[in-house]
């Protein structure tokens, strides 16, 4: 597997991984722009617009007509968080040529049409179609109002836009349906065309041409692409502390039968200059697999909940624990689960969970490179936060982190925000 | 005991099988060059397999033993199986759905010591009445999370509104009530019933040596052939719908709907399944894909949105027809629906669309080789429906147009269809 990368035109940068293992080739084509809540709403609606026609495709049947004889291609509208970083664009999965009939590669045709739809809209006086602007404006607004309908997801959303209400990161959460509607075609073809021209723009391939072939077929399909003033000066606000001494504590009701508890914290110090190795290790170790912290004692040792797991944002610096629990059991969990992030402080971390956490977090790595579309997105966010670490590497670093390194990461952490989203009968209030 | 090898230079895989005495399938799709290896041990046993015959007398089960079932499975002796799993580093998971459970597990190292882990938690029941106990507890919750979500409870009433004693109409986990019937003698009857070789599959991909892994297979399990239980779903079904309409209201922001159809109610085993199948995949496709006219106008008309979706599958002795999403006119939807299935049967579908619905299903399922995981699921689950996984690319190009549109008239009638709703409250 070969990888290289290069700024083939102004602010264009291309990374390519050569590799003929996979039976489809991946291409992504983004612009970065900063996180923020003045643009998060009609950054959110553009890639959908885009996606309704092109000067080629006028409308979304000519363009899926046309993805369908490109043998179930697809070019699937993206928006991806990485920190306050947000990456807008389009996704491609095409079938290698070698398993075509003639052999032919679709990688001209996936580049023209990604480029087109990027570029080249369905357009009338210069300005998005009102028809189409309106129509996808609508269905975003019903995806924000749907998002309660999975309530695992929003109560995460919820806490993230509660905890972070002062940071631009709470701007990928879009709740306010009312915002999306109110989008004006003239204001989101504005905001369109400051975006082709101040945008870095990340492509990103994985399949079995090379990179001069992949750059010869993206080039000409991003000929058109404007090149203004470009905005490099993109990146996360890291916020080392909790806002207030104590954690602040959400409660909300909907007509839920199991509650849904998601606890933030700051990661803090560690943050200083991350070591995203060891940020791994300590997640694996608390609760970010099947032998951590959480899993045997909340679920297993004490039959508390179905799931509680950890994660963490280790750009923004952000650790989050989730778990299903009875309402009763609201008090008792929140303890349970401080209570094992105490033991990691404490350094309680026995050899059999260090290594089984280096083990987890070395070979998931490992497999990446199996992944087309975890290849994409790890390197994807490695250009972003200009770190060069592929994932073997990543791997190796993560098998000599050391019990001292995660309860240093845990000592760190802060808690800044519990949300507790349960059934009707309890009255919702804000501490 | 000697694999087998096949070539199919098409899709650039082989695939190694072969069976031991015990009747235990072995499939194995070597990947050289790649880190991950995959091994998937699945069993013909699933939440609708509720009733069966074992040693001569029948069983009733309740419903959610099969998924309890696998929970308990991961119980050994020595401990529990997905810690160990996770100890060695290695992504382990299990699932239930009506007619099949499958375990299996993902590494890059300790591939032989997994291997054997796998194959030991499936053959090893080891259940008391203090871990049922606590098993109930924690499905318990898990049933509770499913019973928020309102895409199950949609399916789960759609079930229910299609069949009317098959046992598919029952949620794969069960209620609180039912698993609080399960006791160890429930799960021990189970096991002995349907984890037998014989109705089970194993399936590896990844850069390993097929006759090793059917080496340890042999080795790790019991010689004997046994026979598995029979289930017994009851009196055969028809086709038309128990309701044509089923309400349930939930706290969801818009209407979600699901129409869905039984399309056959004792699916033939063998190359008459997969031709079905896949026919009933293409005419879904031709009429209701992306590009079809159904959805590309009832999306910009405001009707559809992008979590539309359709599906053509088997289940448990059935072949299924649906699909559904969020609309806020749901009725408008199905009447549009109807309309389209009754042009069809009328007029044919496009030629054009046939061949691009052949063309798309054909890269799609390529994609889909990509992952080890769904390789082996459909795997097992082609053995399981008696037929080959991969003859389904050989198949697709010798589908014709009069199938498609045979099919249509045959099975895909207007008056065959349920429209299943959860409303906001």
């Amino acid at each position: 597997m070969e990888y290289r990368r290069e700024e083939i035109m102004p602010g264009v940068f291309l990374s390519a991984l050569y590799t003929d293992k996979f039976k489809s080739a991946a291409m992504c084509v983004t612009l970065l722009s900063q996180l923020d809540h003045e643009h998060a709403y009609l950054d959110a609606l553009i890639p959908s617009v885009l996606r309704r026609g092109t000067v080629s495709h006028p409308d979304m049947s000519g363009i899926m007509t046309y993805l369908e004889e490109l043998y179930g291609a697809t070019a699937v509208p993206i928006t991806l968080g990485v920190g306050e970083v947000k990456a807008m664009g389009f996704y491609s999965a095409f079938p290698e040529g070698r398993f075509l009939p003639g052999g032919r590669s679709e990688l001209a045709d996936v580049s023209k049409l990604l480029g087109e739809l990027l570029l080249a809209p369905n357009t009338r006086g210069g300005l998005l179609l009102p028809d189409y602007v309106n129509s996808e404006r609508s269905k975003l607004a019903e995806r924000i109002r749907a998002s309660k309908n999975d309530r695992i997801t929003y109560a995460f959303q919820r806490l993230i836009e509660l905890m972070c209400s002062y940071e631009d990161y709470s701007a990928s959460i879009l709740s306010d349906p009312d915002e999306a509607e109110s989008i004006h075609y003239t204001r989101l073809t504005r905001r369109y065309r400051e975006l082709l021209a101040t945008s870095p723009v990340e492509v990103f391939y994985c399949g079995a041409e090379d990179f001069n072939t992949v750059r010869e077929a993206v080039l000409p399909a991003l000929s058109a692409l404007p090149r203004g003033e470009l905005d490099f000066d993109i990146g996360t606000d890291v916020r080392m502390n909790a806002i207030e001494d104590k954690p602040r504590r959400f409660f909300e009701t909907m007509d839920v039968g199991q509650g849904k508890l998601v606890m933030g914290w700051r990661l803090g110090d560690c943050m200083e200059e991350p070591d995203f190795a060891a940020m791994r290790v300590f997640n694996a170790v608390y609760g970010g697999t099947a032998s951590s912290k959480l899993f045997r004692e909340m679920r297993e040792a004490r039959s508390l909940c179905y799931y509680a797991s950890s994660g963490i944002d280790d750009v923004k610096g952000l650790l989050y624990v989730h778990s299903g629990i009875d309402k009763a059991n609201y008090d008792v969990a929140v303890e349970g689960i401080c209570a094992e992030l105490d033991k990691i402080k404490r350094g309680e971390i026995s050899d059999d969970e260090l290594s089984a956490a280096r083990r987890y977090c070395s070979q998931a790595l490992r497999l990446v490179v199996d992944d087309p579309v975890e290849l994409m997105m790890h390197y994807l966010k490695m250009n972003i936060i200009g770190a060069e670490i592929s994932p073997e590497e990543l791997a190796a670093a993560c098998e000599g982190v050391t019990a001292g390194e995660i309860a240093e990461i845990a000592a760190g952490t802060d808690c800044d925000a519990i949300y507790f989203l349960s059934g009707e009968d309890e009255e919702a209030s804000v501490e | 005991m000697t694999m087998h090898s096949r070539e199919y230079p098409g899709v650039g895989d082989t695939l190694w099988s072969g069976k031991l005495d015990n009747g235990l399938s072995i499939y194995v799709v070597p990947r050289p060059g790649f880190q991950k290896k995959t091994a998937f041990a699945a069993v013909n046993y699933g939440g609708a397999m509720r009733n069966f015959t074992l040693d001569g007398r029948l069983v009733e089960t309740p419903a959610g033993v099969a998924h309890f079932l696998e929970h308990k499975m991961f119980d050994l002796p020595e401990g529990n199986a997905l810690n160990i799993f996770s100890e060695r580093g290695a992504e382990a998971n299990a699932y239930t759905g009506g007619d099949m459970t499958a375990y299996y597990f993902e590494c890059d190292e300790l591939f032989d010591e997994n291997l054997e882990l796998l194959l030991r938690l499936v053959t090893t029941p080891h259940f008391t009445e203090e871990s049922v106990a606590k098993e109930q507890g924690i499905i318990g919750q898990e049933i509770l999370m499913t019973e928020d979500d309102p895409s199950f409870v949609l399916y789960n009433a759609t079930m229910g509104a299609l069949f009317d004693h098959h046992p598919v109409r029952e949620s794969v986990a069960g209620t609180v009530e039912s698993i609080a019937g399960i006791t160890p003698q429930t799960l021990y009857d189970c096991h002995k019933a349907f984890y037998v070789p014989a109705n089970m599959a194993l399936c590896v991909v990844g850069d390993v040596d097929p006759e090793h892994v059917a080496e340890m297979a042999e080795r790790l399990t019991v010689r004997e052939y046994v026979n598995p239980a029979v289930p017994d779903y009851g009196e055969r079904e028809g086709l038309e719908p128990i309701e044509k309409k089923a309400v349930s209201y939930m706290d969801v922001s818009d209407p979600m709907f699901i129409a869905a159809a039984k399309l056959n109610t004792a699916m033939p085993d063998g190359d008459e399944a997969l031709r079905l199948t896949t026919v009933g995949e293409l005419a879904a496709r031709c009429l209701l894909g992306q590009s079809s006219e159904f959805y590309t106008s009832l999306y910009a008309e405001g009707l559809l949105r992008g979590d539309f979706f359709r599906d053509v599958s088997r289940l448990a002795g059935t072949l299924l027809f649906e699909c559904g999403g969020s609309s806020a006119q749901p009725e408008q939807v199905f009447e549009r629906l109807c309309e389209t299935l009754n042009a069809a049967a009328k007029k044919g579908v496009d030629p054009a669309a046939f061949e691009r619905a052949r063309r798309a299903e054909y890269g799609v399922s390529l994609r889909a080789l990509n992952s080890p995981g769904s390789i082996c699921a459909s795997l097992a689950s082609c053995r399981f429906g008696g037929y080959g996984f991969y003859e389904g690319f050989d198949l697709l190009p010798a589908v014709t147009i009069d199938e498609i549109n045979a099919f249509i008239r045959e099975y895909l009638a207007p008056e065959r269809l349920t429209l299943s709703l959860i409303m906001p409250k």
